[in-house]
């Protein structure tokens, strides 16, 4: 029974590996055959950003087990430190590729260090109190973001906050200018890179869920008080959980700032980290493979149904809500699993059965509403 | 009552004023608590508490509800901190360490209301009890280095032997919430023990249970002690099983110990008597 | 003088928070829950008010009455609707449902009356003045500002006598200490849960109008920023204390508006926020508030 589990378990990750992968192949090869269309072009990049935004998030929500409402504002340090990094380093760095890359690790190591930072205050508390002060952290890096200033000069770089009363020198550029953000940026993000990306941050997820730190992550979820009766130190697997969640989304951020034109600090608002929550619940808690679909799926829907991009949000916040009643509450869940029993059956093409059990549902499920 | 199955012990008085079993009696003890106590507002939940437990001593510590049996166990943990008094565990002062350090200077416990992990695994859980006896870091998790499969191997074989206790090889792979009540009871044990105490506090361990699951739970307490050679304190109301098994009991009521001594000793204590069928007085 | 002029303002708008803080803190008090929604009926209540006497004429306090009706009902169909089957589910979960009911009323709002800024009528204005100046124009005190804080006071002590001396306000209380035990005295829980609901929208309404009186640039997003603050304000005071909503309302308004004048226009609401984080981390339950710690 065991063997069996983990086995399950390992199949569901490696069903995702050959997801990604096969999609992307697939992707490519319609790419190479210009059979797709430039707007679903343009958004690849993006695509991957959130993806690896979500699975970012389903660390700190699904297996951590806390609610960061503040997610996008890592995702901003990463954009904002990684830009800085690219275009800084264009001059010595011509491989745009390498240069990504270095970017992205500037915009992970950054955001990493912020989540460290807003972790030693924040994972002391828990549950509401955790999310309404990450939602408090994510508007104060939009604000300071937002009044800051970075030059480059031949003296290397200067930053000024709040004002700009920065003289640079020769052959000097202003890089972030404050609530302008970062214009002209040379898109060096490719769908390839971000598709590693993605694989990194599945890698990155599955190995540490199946490990040692991980299984304490999920004991902390599970109940904090036995967790610490058997040796397990809240605060540092929390910590844990919480870095690697934001160096994911400092790199997302990275990737796709490097895919933009230009990256402004209101991008990454409370409505952003909202809306990757969006992608994490609706793929499930937890459940990486699902964030993914999530993610890929809402994010080009919009593009889709153009025409009803004014409903968009609201059908989200529709949908958000039935699935956490649909999940949660016990007599809408039982109603659910029989109507996807019934539904089974009736693919299955058990006739008898079928009709007897849709007889039973319809009764059932009628008086429940 | 059986009584058969209560190692043939002397038990002699320590310092403290306790009795503990000769067998350990030139040994120092494994637990010390000298006057402790807890105030939580205005109310003395605990005060008081005296006693020592020998380094292979199973104790009872009864009272009746409200006592402040469980408040004991969690100043003995930290869950809370004592407001006076001293904890030493092997002669070592609890004083400054939290619910984790105590856990790793040797005191492990279960819960009265049921505390697993429960939607890892059974096996995950007892790893999670091996956790600071599993030696690798994160790095080494999420690269899969070498250290990764030499100690998971080892925890995976030490996790299945803790579970042979309780003959509970067979559900590693099971989700410890959807074990039945006495297999979560007994899971919440396994997982204790794999943090190698040296002290086993068991919270009400038979509550729930048939007389026979009782009955095999006494023999697996004993059989725990002899193998491990580790301390137990338990709180238990089934008194068949605290008779049937302690060699020290200790009985509180309103945070106070109102008796020590061996079963016998409580049994025919009139203070006891008294706080378990009232005093005619209370309602 | 500028100083007072600018205590006062900080007074009037923390006197909004403290009654947008009061929904929060009711129903936090009592269904333990975070109603992300909440800051969305005060929007809600600012556009029935807005609608009632600039499209059909209705006399000021007419259009607060119905706006007030409107938020009550509201308030009491969401809960019924999205809260209460999740009464056993876990606090994420509700938070969840929460945020995603919050994203509904701003899109339902702006589908039905567009993004486009609403201004808001001036309805506190007496021979055409909108405020007294005192000290040859030195303290300028709105009329608004001033409507603002007496709305404020009336509302603690009514609501303070409400919960001490009512039947409903002492089931309230009983509910938010152990909800099994009260229904065990015969008080039905959900019932209170409904009243608290429909309490905390229906504030919500006259904090929607006041708010609108002092900032009167109407959107669907009116709401979502001073719920947050107003939610922050209840933390700040001890969640589940009315005296706690008040002292953190308050507190809050002053330091944003001096923060405001005094520090930064931009980094006002950063400061605001970082107070927050400082007082959660000094004092994890509020300056009024009491801790409750989980029985092991």
């Amino acid at each position: 029974m065991k063997r069996l589990n983990i086995s399950r378990n390992t199949r569901s990750n490696f069903a995702t590996y050959a997801m990604v992968i096969i999609v992307f192949l697939v992707l490519q090869i319609l790419g190479q055959g210009g059979m797709l269309s430039s707007t679903l072009k343009g958004q690849l990049v993006p695509i991957c950003a959130y993806v690896v935004m979500a699975l970012s998030l389903n660390l700190t929500v699904g297996v951590l087990g806390e609610l960061s409402l503040g997610h996008a504002g890592f995702m901003s340090v990463g954009a904002f430190a990684g830009t800085v990094a690219a275009v800084s380093l264009q001059a010595s760095i011509p491989s745009a590729g390498v240069r990504l890359l270095v970017a992205l690790i500037v915009g992970a190591a950054c955001a990493a260090l912020a989540g460290f930072l807003i972790g030693i205050p924040v994972l002391r508390l828990n549950g509401d109190y955790l999310a309404i002060v990450t939602l408090a952290f994510g508007e104060i890096i939009k604000s300071i973001v937002n009044n800051l200033y970075i030059g480059m000069d031949g003296g290397g770089l200067h930053a000024r906050f709040l004002n700009n009363t920065m003289t640079l020198g020769e052959g000097g550029r202003m890089i972030l200018n404050g609530p302008m953000g970062i214009p002209g940026i040379t898109k060096i993000s490719t769908f390839t890179a971000g598709f590693l990306l993605i694989l990194v941050a599945l890698f990155i997820i599955f190995n540490l869920v199946n490990s040692r730190s991980g299984r304490a992550i999920m004991a902390v979820r599970d109940n904090r008080i036995a967790a610490e009766s058997v040796g397990i130190s809240i605060t540092k697997y929390k910590m844990m959980a919480f870095v690697i969640s934001a160096a994911l989304a400092g790199a997302a951020g990275a990737l796709f700032a490097q895919g933009q034109t230009t990256v402004i600090a209101t991008k990454f608002d409370f409505n952003t980290s909202i809306l990757i929550l969006v992608f994490v619940v609706l793929g499930g808690l937890g459940r990486m493979w699902g964030s993914i679909i999530a993610a890929a799926a809402l994010t080009i829907l919009p593009e889709a149904l153009r025409q009803f991009s004014e409903y968009r949000m609201l059908v989200y916040a529709i949908v958000l809500i039935l699935v956490m009643l649909a999940t949660n509450n016990p007599q809408i869940r039982g109603f659910f699993t029989r109507l996807s029993k019934w539904i089974k059956d009736l693919l299955l093409l058990r006739f008898r059965a079928a009709r007897k059990l849709a007889g039973e549902t319809d009764q059932k499920g009628g008086g429940e509403q | 009552m059986s009584q058969t199955n209560r190692p043939a012990t002397k038990l002699v008085p320590v310092p403290s004023k306790n009795m503990i079993p000769e067998r350990d009696a030139d040994k120092s003890p494994i637990l010390e608590c000298q006057h402790l106590g807890i105030d939580f507002g205005g109310l003395t939940a605990v005060n008081e508490f005296t006693m020592a437990i020998g380094r292979t001593e199973i104790t009872g510590l009864i009272g009746p509800n409200g006592a402040g049996k469980t408040t004991v166990f969690n100043l003995l943990t930290k869950v809370y901190q004592p407001t006076r008094g001293t904890i030493l565990l092997d002669g070592v002062d609890t004083h400054n360490m939290n619910t984790v350090q105590v856990n790793k200077a040797g005191i492990a416990r279960t819960f009265q209301n049921i505390r697993l992990f429960s939607n890892l695994s059974v096996e995950d859980n007892v790893k999670l009890g091996l956790h600071n006896h599993i030696k690798y870091g994160a790095l080494s998790g999420v690269l899969r280095l070498p250290g990764y499969w030499r100690e998971e191997k080892i925890a995976h074989k030490r996790a299945m032997e803790l579970l042979s206790i309780f003959h509970m090889e067979d559900l590693a792979g099971a989700k410890a919430g959807s074990l039945p009540y006495g297999a979560q009871r007994r899971l919440e044990i396994v997982r204790a023990l794999a943090t190698n105490p040296s002290l086993l506090l068991l919270d009400e361990p038979a509550a729930g249970m048939n007389p026979s699951e009782t009955a095999e739970l006494m023999e697996n307490i004993v059989k725990i002690r002899d193998t491990f050679q580790i301390a137990v304190l338990l709180i238990e109301h089934d008194m068949s099983l605290v008779m049937g098994i302690c060699e020290g009991i200790c009985v509180l009521n309103f945070g106070q110990i109102i008796a020590k001594g061996t079963p016998e000793e409580i049994q025919n204590n009139p203070e006891v008597i008294k706080a378990y069928l009232g005093s005619g007085k209370e309602e | 003088m500028s100083f007072l002029n600018h205590l006062i303002n900080g007074i009037s708008l923390g006197s909004v928070y403290a009654i947008i803080a009061l929904g929060y803190t009711m129903v936090y008090g009592i269904a333990k829950m975070l109603n992300f929604a909440h800051g969305d009926v005060i929007m809600v209540g600012a556009y029935v008010c807005f609608f009632a006497s600039s499209s059909f004429g209705l006399p000021p306090i007419l259009g607060v009455i119905l706006a007030m009706v409107v938020c009550t009902v509201l308030g009491v169909v969401i809960e019924r609707l999205a809260y209460k089957p999740l009464r056993q589910a876990t606090s994420l979960a509700v938070l969840i449902t929460a945020i995603g009911m919050s994203y509904f009323l701003q899109n339902a709002a702006q589908l039905l009356w567009t993004s486009n800024p609403k201004i808001f009528p001036t309805f506190f204005s007496f021979g055409g003045q909108t405020g007294v100046s005192l000290f040859d124009g030195g303290l300028n005190i709105s009329y608004a500002a001033l409507v603002t804080i007496i709305v404020c006071i009336v509302i603690m002590v009514a609501l303070t006598l409400f919960t001490s001396k009512t039947k409903m306000g002492k089931a309230m209380r009983a509910c938010s200490e152990d909800k099994a035990a009260a229904q065990l005295m015969g008080i039905n829980v959900n019932t209170t849960i409904s009243m608290t609901f429909a309490i905390g929208s229906c504030l919500a309404a006259v904090a929607g109008v006041l708010l609108c009186s002092a900032y009167p640039t109407l959107q669907p997003t009116t709401g979502s920023m001073p719920g947050i603050k107003a939610f922050t304000a209840a933390v700040f005071g001890g969640i589940g204390s009315i005296p706690g909503a008040l002292v953190g309302g308050l507190l809050l308004g002053i330091i944003e508006i001096l923060a405001k004048a005094y520090i930064s226009t931009q980094l006002s609401d950063a400061i605001v926020f970082a107070v927050l984080i400082i007082v959660l981390l000094v004092k994890p339950a509020g300056l009024l508030g009491k801790m409750i710690r989980e029985k092991v």
